[in-house]
């Protein structure tokens, strides 16, 4: 006999995006943090000791602050980013309808640059981007991710996950190699994670500075021996795309540490 | 299975010498001469070789050791010298979806960076001299 609990599990799963192969079920998703050991952990967790912390203030200013031939202030469109940009970033990368495809929080603050501020773009990795992308995706901090969720996104998602899946470089590594199969190992001694892409920008000693999810993915890449993607390439967007619909339900963390 | 094939490769013979192999090994050296097991082993724990990215092994001086792979002590007892010249050489012969690189493979992979492209990870001699200190580790 066929009892209702059975038939409501049925439907459920149904009903459930399906999982495809080598992919982390939602409860099994752990972001970064949960690998680190208590002492970069606390560092995250206290506002005044996180380093990334120095951006957000940064990036505060900068959203008041009058620029480009057209005199505004991101704050004279969008007003309180306290409440207009509190889960921007974790819809991020989002479909452009203009554009007629994704833009990363970095594209989409230089798109407003170029359009509303009649302002230069700011290069990739520089200070102030870096700033005030970590004050608006700080907005987010504590909002589930939800990239990836808007139907005309899927292509790209696609797109993104056939990267992820594509062994590349000279060691002839995918990302999927160490990132869903050997996540909980060590790597020369350093643990690996599941690549979730949940503190971004973040704060890495390594680099004793803020970087983008687009400077760790091409570090990967480098490591692996491959050409890396341009910083802004389709590649990149699609591949960041894909991490965060695959950190679907995982809080943003940012500005978030890490070793 | 692992077939006995000749290769006969492109690029400069004294870089990347041929090889050939026979059942489940290569059983002649790349370089025509015997590799020296020290430099095998200071080849080892240097990151740019990578092997103890993934492996661990006997090597008590360093804290930076991987475990993605199997742990490399004992593998004299477990290997001949053509199965482990054959397993660095190309380790997807043993097993298709392998994440062990191909050392001395130079062709047919994707987006190779630009200072690698064309180069396999290691030089027939690098090769001689790690399968040569591989041997020497018997329980
Ligand atoms: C040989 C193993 C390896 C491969 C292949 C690899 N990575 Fe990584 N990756 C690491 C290690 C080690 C780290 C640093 C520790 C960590 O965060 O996992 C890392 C970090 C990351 C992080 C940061 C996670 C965080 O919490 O901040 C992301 C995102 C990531 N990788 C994505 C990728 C992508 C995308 C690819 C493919 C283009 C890739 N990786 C390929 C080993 C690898
Ligand atoms: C990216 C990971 C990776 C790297 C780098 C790597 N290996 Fe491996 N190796 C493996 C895995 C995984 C296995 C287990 C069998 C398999 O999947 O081929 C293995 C198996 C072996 C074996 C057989 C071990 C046994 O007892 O069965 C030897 C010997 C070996 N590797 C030597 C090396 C050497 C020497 C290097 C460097 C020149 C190296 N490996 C680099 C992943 C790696």
């Amino acid at each position: 006999m066929i009892s209702w609990r059975a038939i409501a599990a049925a439907t459920l799963f149904a009903a459930a995006p399906a999982l495809l192969a080598g992919e982390i079920p939602p409860d099994a998703r752990r972001s970064g943090y949960v690998f680190m050991g208590p002492d970069t952990r606390a560092m995250q967790d206290d506002d005044t000791s996180n380093p990334g912390m120095l951006f957000v203030l940064d990036g505060e200013q900068l959203w008041a602050k009058k620029t480009g031939s057209a005199d505004r202030a991101c704050a004279d469109c969008h007003g309180d980013a306290r409440s207009s940009m509190k889960g921007v970033a974790a819809r991020y990368p989002a479909f452009d309808k203009a554009l007629g495809r994704p833009v990363t929080l970095d594209q989409r603050i230089n798109l407003c640059r170029a359009n509303h501020q009649q302002a230069t773009p700011l290069p990739y990795e520089s200070r102030d981007l870096l700033a005030l992308s970590a004050f608006i995706a700080h907005q987010s901090r504590g909002t589930a991710i939800t990239a990836g969720d808007d139907p005309q996104a899927k292509p790209f998602v696609e797109q993104g996950r056939a990267l992820y899946m594509q062994r590349e470089g000279q060691l002839n590594l995918a990302c999927t190699n160490c990132h869903d199969d050997n996540f909980d190992k060590r790597l020369a001694g350093a643990p690996i994670t599941q690549a979730q892409p949940t503190g971004y920008p973040l704060y890495r000693l390594e680099w004793q500075t803020l970087g983008s999810l687009e400077r760790r993915l091409r570090s990967c890449m480098t490591g692996v021996r491959a050409q890396a993607y341009d910083y802004g390439s389709p590649e990149l967007v699609a591949l960041e795309l894909y991490l965060m619909s695959r950190a679907r339900g995982l809080p943003m963390e940012t500005p978030a540490v890490r070793p | 299975m692992v077939a006995s094939l000749a290769f006969a490769l492109p690029g400069r013979a004294d870089e990347r010498p041929p090889y050939k192999i026979v059942g489940d090994g290569i059983p002649a050296s790349l370089t025509g001469s015997p590799g020296d097991a020290a430099r095998g082993r200071a080849l080892m724990l240097a990151r740019t070789t990578t092997c103890i990215l993934c492996h661990s092994g006997p090597f008590p001086e360093t804290r930076f050791q991987g475990d993605l792979a199997p742990d490399l002590t004992g593998t004299g007892n477990r290997w001949s010298v053509s199965q482990l010249r054959l397993r660095l050489v190309d380790a997807s012969r043993f097993n298709p979806d392998t994440i062990m690189p191909s050392y001395y493979r130079n062709d047919g992979l994707v987006r190779v960076g630009r200072n690698f492209a064309g180069k396999p990870i290691l030089s027939a001699a690098e090769i001689e001299d790690i399968v040569a200190f591989l041997a020497t580790l018997r329980d």
